[in-house]
């Protein structure tokens, strides 16, 4: 049974999609759901923990050895990111249960339940696969039940958002497939490891360049990278609250694992780095993302547009500390990649409490909201000073990394990104806070704290990223194993 | 010569072209499905070019032809799966489109814009 983990894993609740949209009730379908999601979190805690102690997990699928089969592989990174994945999942299908019920139509649930694990799965699949063309079959899962449930949120412009990002999604992805097509047909494996170790006796030809061009352009717009980032603003906001909260956390952050999958294992540090420069573009838009979205995310009225477009600036610092390309980097954007996923994930579920109580997020609707639903403002301003990076949160664990990384290499001016970041992000969340704590209250609204099925999840969150704040040992050195992986240093 | 005979090569660049064009300059969302499937094919048949082999036959063991040449089955296998993601990405597209026409009466991207302001 353990032995099959790596596949039981992904084929759980593959299975379990189609039976929570068979049953076609809402209850059975989410547990059903929560099922699914605990057991991924169960099979990803116990993944990650043979993976430290005995090394790399290689699971031939059916019997057929690699580079013929197709592989699944367990290293501290995809374990890393299957167990974000898994956590949040765990955390957001109970969570799921009260907020869906407010925000979609009745005999919509059991097919929400059905797409939500779908999405899971996807995201799971592309983390634990170790076969390239695997990635493209599990990122079309993951990213087709996402516009599935972006569309399922109830205001209509959360049709077009899904519609946008249909296009833009599918569009990234065909640039994947033709970059895949390309370097199989130079090397004729699809097998990761087994492409590492045919790409550099090709890799001096001109299809090779153009397959990581190619590769580049198709990550980078399923991770939104600035400039690629059109898509995510729109889905963020409209989709339903869980959704949000659940893709925000977990969605781009496997784009970025794909990042470092494909640019490190793949293709090897030293032909993205110094060979195509890669780190020469990711590098200038990072610090355009953080800059400009951080401004952007200013002026937003509508507290979930806020946060996305936050989403999109602190997707600029993970991408910097992989630009980096030194240990320490690395490990700076690994460690965010959690980190961010627990803030962003309480900022996104408080909204959701908001989206219950008051039907609103925007800015003039939740004037007073602090003395009215004080447990749900409290983990708000928690995930926000987060986001800032003040001490004793995760935030400011991965800065720390970040900026000790820019240091180390002599980088003043990211280390003022940075800072100017952060500062940006004290002036957005300062607004929300503003209006919440200082606004007047409206004396007709009679809004109530948000039920207790809302609440625990979101200060579930809330607290994991105060406590990995104060205790960053365990978290720090999983990303550091899995960032000397990855550069091939170390153990 | 050399050029003819990368014909299917320069068939795909056209058509991946037309197909992205039409994907970012028309404004009906219908003619954007169109557009995207037509960028999909291009890389299905760059997929399937690949796979073929001059004087390669179909990829079915022939008794006792020690000297037969075989096109490579794998690209074309591979984009089985692919052309089930476009006809799935199609599908949930169109069924978007129905859905943006019910709430907003139009599939025109303009007049969509205009009415969310």
């Amino acid at each position: 049974m353990s032995h099959h983990l790596p596949v039981l894993l992904v084929a759980v609740p593959l299975v379990a999609a189609p039976i929570a949209a068979l049953l076609n009730r809402a209850r059975l379908s989410w547990l059903v759901a929560l099922a699914a999601s605990w057991w991924a979190l169960y099979a990803a805690l116990a993944l990650l923990s043979r993976t430290l102690s005995e090394g790399v997990i290689r699971y031939a699928l059916g019997g057929w050895a690699a580079p013929y089969g197709i592989e699944y592989v367990v290293d501290p990174v995809s374990a890393w990111v299957i167990l974000i994945i898994a956590f949040i999942a765990a955390v957001v299908t109970p969570y799921a249960w009260t907020s869906v019920q407010r925000e979609i139509a009745p005999d919509r649930i059991p097919l929400f339940y059905a797409a939500f694990i779908l999405c899971m799965t996807g995201l799971l699949g592309i983390a634990v696969t170790g076969d390239i063309f695997n990635v493209f079959v599990f990122l079309e899962i993951s990213s087709l039940s996402t516009y599935a449930l972006i569309a399922l949120g109830s205001d209509r412009r959360a049709l077009t958002a899904a519609y946008q990002y249909l296009i833009m999604g599918s569009v990234g992805a065909t640039f994947i497939v033709i970059g895949i097509g390309l370097m199989y047909v130079m090397t004729g494996t699809l097998n990761m490891a087994d492409l590492a170790e045919r790409l550099p006796a090709v890799s001096d030809t001109r299809t090779i360049p153009v397959a990581f061009t190619f590769m580049t352009v198709g990550i980078t717009l399923k991770l939104a990278l600035f400039p690629l980032h059109l898509w995510l603003p729109n889905a963020y906001t409209y989709a339903p609250s869980a959704v949000t909260a659940f893709i925000a956390s977990t969605a781009t952050k496997v784009g970025v694992y794909l990042l470092l999958r494909v640019f490190f294992t793949v293709f090897g540090a030293s032909f993205s780095f110094d060979v195509m420069q890669l780190d020469k573009v990711l590098m200038p838009l990072a610090l355009v993302a953080i800059l400009t979205m951080s401004m952007v995310a200013i002026y937003q009225g509508n507290v979930k547009r806020l946060l996305a477009y936050s989403s999109v600036a602190q997707i600029g610092y993970m991408v910097l500390g992989i630009s980096i390309g030194s240990v320490l980097g690395v490990t700076a954007g690994i460690l965010h990649l959690f980190n961010h996923a627990l803030m962003k994930g309480a900022l996104f579920m408080a909204m959701g409490c908001v989206m219950y109580s008051v039907g609103s997020v925007r800015l003039e609707r939740m004037s007073g909201l602090g003395r009215a639903m004080p447990w749900t403002m409290a983990a708000f301003v928690v995930g926000g000073l987060s986001l800032i990076g003040v001490p004793f949160t995760v935030g400011f664990v991965s800065k720390w990394y970040l900026v000790q990384a820019a240091l180390e290499q002599g980088m003043w001016p990211v280390v003022a990104v940075v800072m100017i970041g952060s500062l940006m992000a004290v002036i957005y969340v300062w607004k929300v806070v503003e209006v919440a704590y200082f606004g007047e209250v409206d004396p007709d609204a009679d809004i109530k704290e948000a039920p207790l099925g809302l609440l625990i999840p979101t200060w579930g969150l809330a607290l994991a990223s105060v406590y990995f704040g104060i205790d960053a040992g365990a978290t720090a050195r999983v990303a550091t194993r899995a960032a000397e992986m990855l550069l091939g240093v170390g153990s | 010569m050399r050029a003819l005979g990368l014909f299917n090569y320069w068939v795909v660049i056209f058509l991946m072209m037309v197909g992205f064009y039409t994907l970012i300059a028309r404004g009906n969302l219908i003619k954007k499905l169109i557009g995207l499937n037509i960028f999909q094919t291009s890389v299905f048949i760059l997929y399937i070019t690949m796979g073929k082999i001059t004087g390669g036959t179909a990829p079915i063991f022939v008794e006792g032809g020690g000297d037969v040449v075989y096109s490579n089955p794998i690209p074309h296998v591979l984009i089985l799966t692919a052309i089930v993601v476009g006809v799935a990405t199609t599908a949930l597209g169109l069924s978007l489109v129905v859905r943006i026409k019910e709430a907003y009466g139009t599939i025109e991207e303009d007049e969509i814009h205009d009415g969310s302001l």
